[in-house]
């Protein structure tokens, strides 16, 4: 019970967390305006280190919670809609990577945060019936590669930290 | 231990060649697409999925684009000099604002919140007509 309550305690610090590395990013001004769209994927660092320190299940709790907070915050439900397509994929192709033990936490990362823009196009691709968005696609292949790294070393050096304290 | 670095190493280097291959074939990609694109005559406008209008690209206009239940959603189309841009736009993102001018056929701005495509296309219009005849 009380190893119990203190899982809940830390999962939410965790979320507060991921809820305000959201914040900041989007009142980031835009990395490079000529295509728009472009994020580092902060809260991301947030998911890898749960999907490492405690699993899969808490991963996809704290994920789901901060999108719906993002939403209600500063978004909509056209957002989550595609925010949320973003992440189920990316946790999903992480935690195949994770499983088949060829990549470190850099490699998962950037599986990550390729997933998360494959998610978003696709569901604009959808909504939009074109295909013609595809090509944006390759532009965040390559972004969303080389902030995976940066989110993917970060979040490696936190798991570090945390090695002796348990969730 | 000795094991245990060699597979870090191991996974260090397949990190490496996911991260290579990812950029490899997006840089295929952009260069394909760079290399077949041509410049567009028209612009249309899709809503939800359906095109509502189609200016050419050769007069200078705003177009006001409204959407919503009770049209309270406005995007303002410019055409300047060739080129079709959004410049202004009540959406929560403001991706579409900051999406730069489009003038090359397939190029796209998307305001999510709105679904509104603009697409760059090559649709004869009448004046392209005449000077073929
Ligand atoms: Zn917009």
């Amino acid at each position: 019970m009380k190893k119990h309550i203190r899982k809940t305690a830390v999962l939410s610090i965790l979320t507060t967390v991921a809820l305000v590395l959201s914040y900041v990013e989007a009142i980031l001004p835009p990395i490079w305006a000529a295509v728009p769209g472009i994020k580092i994927g902060l809260p991301n660092i947030i998911i890898i280190f749960i999907l490492y320190k405690t699993g899969l299940k808490d991963a996809i709790t704290v994920s789901v919670i901060r999108l719906f907070l993002v939403a209600l915050l500063f978004g909509n439900a056209m957002t989550l809609l595609y925010s949320a397509a973003g992440a189920i994929l990316s946790i999903a192709l992480m935690t195949l990577c994770k499983k088949i033990n060829l990549f470190s936490m850099v490699g998962v990362s950037i599986v990550g945060g390729v997933a998360h823009n494959l998610g978003q196009i696709l569901v604009a691709m959808a909504i939009f019936e074109t295909s013609q968005i595809g090509y944006y696609m390759l532009v965040l292949a390559v972004t969303g590669t080389i902030a995976g790294v940066f989110v993917g070393i970060a979040a490696s050096i936190i798991l570090k930290r945390f090695e002796k304290i348990k969730i | 231990m000795k094991n245990n670095n060699s597979q870090k190493n191991q996974k260090l280097r397949n990190d490496i060649i996911l991260a290579v291959v990812i950029v490899f074939i997006a840089a295929a990609g952009l260069l394909l697409f760079v290399l077949t694109k041509q410049e567009g005559s028209t612009v249309a406008v899709k809503i939800d999925g359906v095109v509502t209008d189609t200016y050419p690209l050769s007069e200078n206009r705003e177009v006001s684009i409204k959407t919503g239940e009770n049209d309270e959603n406005i995007n303002i189309l410019t055409i300047k000099d060739g080129k079709a841009s959004i410049s202004e736009a009540d959406c929560p993102d403001k991706i579409c604002v900051e999406t730069r001018a489009v003038s090359f056929v397939g190029e796209t701005i998307v305001c999510l919140p709105h679904k509104i495509v603009i697409e760059i296309t090559n649709e004869k219009t009448d004046d392209q007509i005449d000077v073929a005849v």
